[in-house]
C-alpha cells in the first residue's frame, strides 16, 4: 500500500516557499489569523489540554512533547513576569526549515507566538533569530510590523483584551545558542555558555523569570492545530509522532529540498515523491544522517525501509532530531564527511566544560588521521571510548552531539576506516621493501 | 572554540560614533528590553557598528559599552564570542564566507573554497586591491540549497548581506569578480530556483504564485541588486 500523502488543503505552512502573495491581506486569506481571539476566549487550560491532545512533539530536535512543556510553567505569576523565547537559531548542519517559516510564512510563527504565550500567561515573547539570517530577520521584523498595525498584537490583541508584545532579537554566529540557556543567556547579553538545569527555565529563565524556549517550528504551526483541532493534527503519523513535519533533504538527491509532510513518511517514499529519487538509485546509495547532523548516520540498509519519525529512527540509534535529512551516494568518503562534522563541533564548543573543550578537539585530530588512514586499528576503539568519555559529561548536549556521529561512522562504516589504515600501511610496506 | 583577539593596535581607529540614523536606531533597540535590561543590546549593537564601519573595533567595543552602560571587558567578551563579529578589517567592497560544512561540502564548496584562494588569496587576509576577504564558515541554515556563500557588501551605498546558492565553480568566480568591480549581483538560487522548491519539479503548494521574487532576494532588488 502507497503512503498517504500529505495534501495541499493538510499543510499547515501555505506559503513555505514564498511564491504566493505574501501581503497581510493574502496571508489572512489562506486562514491565518482567523478567529484568534476566539481561542484566546476559550482559555488557557483549553489550549494547553488540545496541545497536549494534538500530541506535538518539539520540532528542534529533543522531541519533547510541547504542551507538556507549557504544562510546567506557573500557573499563577508570583510578581515576576513570564516570558515565551522562540529559538529561531537554527544552526544544526542540514537543517533549514525555519529559515523558510521565517521569510516566507512569518504571521503563522508571530500569530503562534501570540497563542503561546496566553497560555502560559506571558505578555512578551523574544524571538532569538541567528545572526546569519539577515533578510530572514527583515522579513520576519517587516511581519511583526505588519501585524502590530493590524492590531493583532499589540495592546489588545486581535480585541482579545490580552496584551502581548512581540520582539525580535537576534545572535551573531554561535551554535551553542541553539541550546535554551545558552539562548538564553546570549538574550541577556552574554557569551551563550549553557546554565546547569534545575533549576530549569520554566522557574528560572530570561532574566531570572519563568521561560519557556520552543522551536520555530513547534509555535508556527499552533494556531493551524487550534483551528483544525487536536485530532486532525493526531491523525498524521503514527500514533506518539503525531503530525505534519517539515522536512529538509540535502546531498545526492536529484531535487534537494524543504517540504512538509506527514510524520513517519517512509524514506523512499520521501525521496522519490519530492527530490525526484536519489542520485543514480538507492543501490548507490551509501549513508543518510536522518536528522541533523547531530544524529548518528545510517547505513543504506537501515535506511532504506526506516519510516522518518521519532521512534523509528531511535529504534536504529540515530533521531528523527530537525528531520535534516543528509543523503550521501557511494562516491562519498563517509569518514571525512563525518570529520567535517568533528571539525564543525570543535569550532562550535563554548569552552565551558573540559571534555567538550578538549574533547572536540582531540576527537577532530584523530579524525584528522583516520581520513588519510595515519593511524593504527587500535585507535578505533580508543576514538570510540573517548567519545562515551565525552558523552553526557558536560553541561549541555554539544559534547553527547559532538559524540555520536564518530560513534555512527564506527558502528556502521568501521571496516572502510580499517581498510583506509590497511591500505596506507601497505604502502607503507612496499615503500619500506622497495627502499631496501 | 577558537581564540580570536583584537587586531593590532596599528590598525586601531581613535574613535568610533554610531551615525546620526544608528543612533536613533540604537535607541529602539535599547527600548525592545525591560529597563535595566539594556545590555540585551549587545549583539544587534555591535553587528550595527560592523555594518557601519566593515569590521569591530575596540573604538567600537567601547562605545557599546558606554551606550549601554556595560563593563568593557564584557564587551569585549561577546564580540571575541560571537564568529560573526570580524575584528579585524574586512575587503572595502565585500566580505564572502562560504558554507563548509558537510552538506554544502557533499555538494561542493571546497571547489567554492578553491575560488576564493585563487581570486583573493589566503583566508581572513585582505586582497591585495584592498576589496574583498573571505572565511570558511560553518553551517549557514541554507542546506537544501547547497552550495552557498553569505556575502557581506557595501556596494550600491550601503551594508548588504545575502545568500548566493545553487552555485558551481565558474558561476561564483563571476560573482567574486562582479563584487570586486563594485556591482551587486543577485542572490539566491543561481540556478533558477524560486526558493527551496524541488527543482524542475514541484511537488507542494503549486498553485496561485505571484510573486516575483522570494523575499530574500526582494529585498535585495529593492536595496539595488539587478531586477
Amino acid at each position: 500500500m502507497s503512503f498517504d500523502f500529505l495534501t495541499d488543503e493538510n499543510r499547515i505552512f501555505t506559503n513555505l516557499y514564498g511564491q504566493k502573495d505574501r501581503t497581510l491581506k493574502a496571508v489572512k486569506a489562506r486562514g491565518h489569523w482567523d478567529g484568534t481571539a476566539d481561542i484566546l476566549g476559550k482559555g488557557r487550560d483549553w489550549i494547553v489540554q488540545e496541545m497536549k491532545d494534538s500530541g506535538l512533539r518539539g520540532r528542534g530536535g529533543a522531541g519533547f512533547p510541547t504542551g507538556l512543556k507549557w504544562s510546567f510553567m506557573p500557573k499563577e505569576t508570583d510578581g515576576r513576569p513570564h516570558y515565551l523565547v522562540v529559538n529561531a537559531d537554527e544552526s544544526e548542519p542540514g537543517t533549514c526549515k525555519d529559515r523558510e517559516i521565517m521569510r516566507h510564512d512569518p504571521h503563522t510563527l508571530i500569530e503562534g507566538c501570540l497563542i503561546a504565550s496566553f497560555a502560559m500567561g506571558a505578555h512578551a515573547a523574544y524571538i532569538y533569530i541567528r545572526g546569519e539570517y539577515v533578510r530572514e530577520r527583515e522579513a520576519l521584523q517587516q511581519a511583526i510590523d505588519e501585524a502590530y498595525e493590524d492590531g493583532l498584537i499589540g495592546k489588545n490583541a486581535c480585541g482579545s483584551g490580552f496584551d502581548f508584545d512581540c520582539y525580535l532579537s537576534h545572535g551573531a554566529g554561535a551554535y551553542i545558542c541553539g541550546e535554551e540557556t545558552a539562548l538564553i543567556e546570549s538574550l541577556e547579553g552574554k557569551k551563550g555558555m549553557p546554565r546547569l538545569k534545575p533549576p530549569f527555565p520554566a522557574n528560572v529563565g530570561l532574566y531570572g523569570c519563568p521561560s519557556t524556549v520552543n522551536n520555530v517550528e513547534s509555535i508556527a504551526v499552533v494556531p493551524t492545530i487550534l483551528r483544525r483541532g487536536a485530532s486532525w493534527f493526531a491523525g498524521f503519523g503514527r500514533e506518539r509522532n503525531a503530525g505534519t513535519k517539515v522536512f529538509a533533504i540535502s546531498g545526492h538527491v536529484n531535487r534537494p529540498c524543504v517540504v512538509e509532510e506527514a510524520m513517519s513518511i517512509p524514506f523512499r517514499e520521501l525521496i522519490d515523491r519530492h527530490c525526484g529519487g536519489f542520485r543514480g538509485g538507492y543501490e548507490n546509495m551509501k549513508a543518510v544522517i536522518p536528522g541533523g547532523s547531530s544524529v548518528p548516520c545510517l547505513t543504506n540498509a537501515q535506511a532504506k525501509d526506516v519510516l522518518m519519525d521519532f521512534d523509528a529512527l531511535s529504534e536504529l540509534k540515530s533521531g528523527l532530531g530537525t528531520a535534516a535529512v543528509i543523503v550521501m551516494d557511494e562516491s562519498t568518503d563517509i569518514i571525512k564527511a563525518i570529520w567535517r562534522l568533528s571539525k564543525f563541533y570543535k569550532h562550535e564548543s563554548c569552552g565551558q566544560c573540559t571534555p567538550c573543550r578538549e574533547g572536540t578537539g582531540w576527537m577532530m585530530r584523530v579524525m584528522d588521521r583516520l581520513v588519510e588512514g595515519r593511524a593504527a586499528v587500535e585507535e578505533i576503539d580508543m576514538l570510540l571510548e573517548v567519545t562515551k568519555q565525552v558523552e553526557g559529561h558536560t553541561i549541555c548536549a554539544l559534547g553527547d552531539a559532538a559524540a555520536w556521529p564518530i560513534q555512527g561512522l564506527i558502528r556502521n562504516f568501521r571496516g572502510e576506516i580499517e581498510e583506509r589504515i590497511k591500505a596506507l600501511d601497505t604502502g607503507r610496506v612496499t615503500a619500506a621493501v622497495a627502499a631496501e | 572554540m577558537s581564540t580570536r583577539r583584537l587586531a593590532a593596535d596599528r590598525l586601531q581607529p581613535d574613535s568610533f560614533t554610531f551615525s546620526t540614523e544608528n543612533a536613533e536606531w540604537v535607541k529602539t533597540q535599547i527600548a525592545k528590553f525591560p529597563e535595566g535590561r539594556q545590555a540585551s543590546a549587545v549583539i544587534p549593537l555591535l553587528w550595527r557598528a560592523q555594518e557601519q564601519e566593515g569590521w569591530v573595533t575596540r573604538a567600537a567595543i567601547e562605545e557599546t559599552a558606554r551606550l549601554l552602560d556595560m563593563p568593557t571587558i564584557r564587551v569585549l567578551e561577546v564580540a571575541t564570542f560571537y564568529f560573526m563579529f570580524q575584528l579585524s578589517p574586512t575587503g572595502s567592497n565585500a566580505h564572502i564566507q562560504v558554507c563548509g560544512t558537510t552538506p554544502c561540502m557533499l555538494c561542493g564548496a571546497e571547489s567554492l573554497v578553491a575560488v576564493c584562494e585563487k581570486l583573493i588569496g589566503p583566508a581572513h587576509t585582505v586582497s591585495a586591491d584592498g576589496t574583498l576577504s573571505w572565511e570558511e564558515v560553518e553551517c549557514l541554515g541554507a542546506c537544501a540549497n547547497a552550495p552557498m556563500a553569505q556575502i557581506d557588501s557595501w556596494v550600491k551605498g550601503g551594508f548588504h548581506s545575502d545568500y548566493y546558492e545553487d552555485m558551481d565553480e565558474e558561476g561564483f568566480a563571476g560573482i567574486v569578480e562582479a563584487f570586486r568591480a563594485g556591482n551587486y549581483p543577485k542572490p539566491g538560487s543561481q540556478k533558477g530556483r524560486f526558493a527551496s522548491e524541488p527543482l524542475g519539479g514541484q511537488t507542494a503548494l503549486t498553485e496561485d504564485h505571484s510573486e516575483t521574487y522570494n523575499a530574500s532576494v526582494a529585498a535585495a532588488v529593492t536595496e539595488g541588486a539587478p531586477a
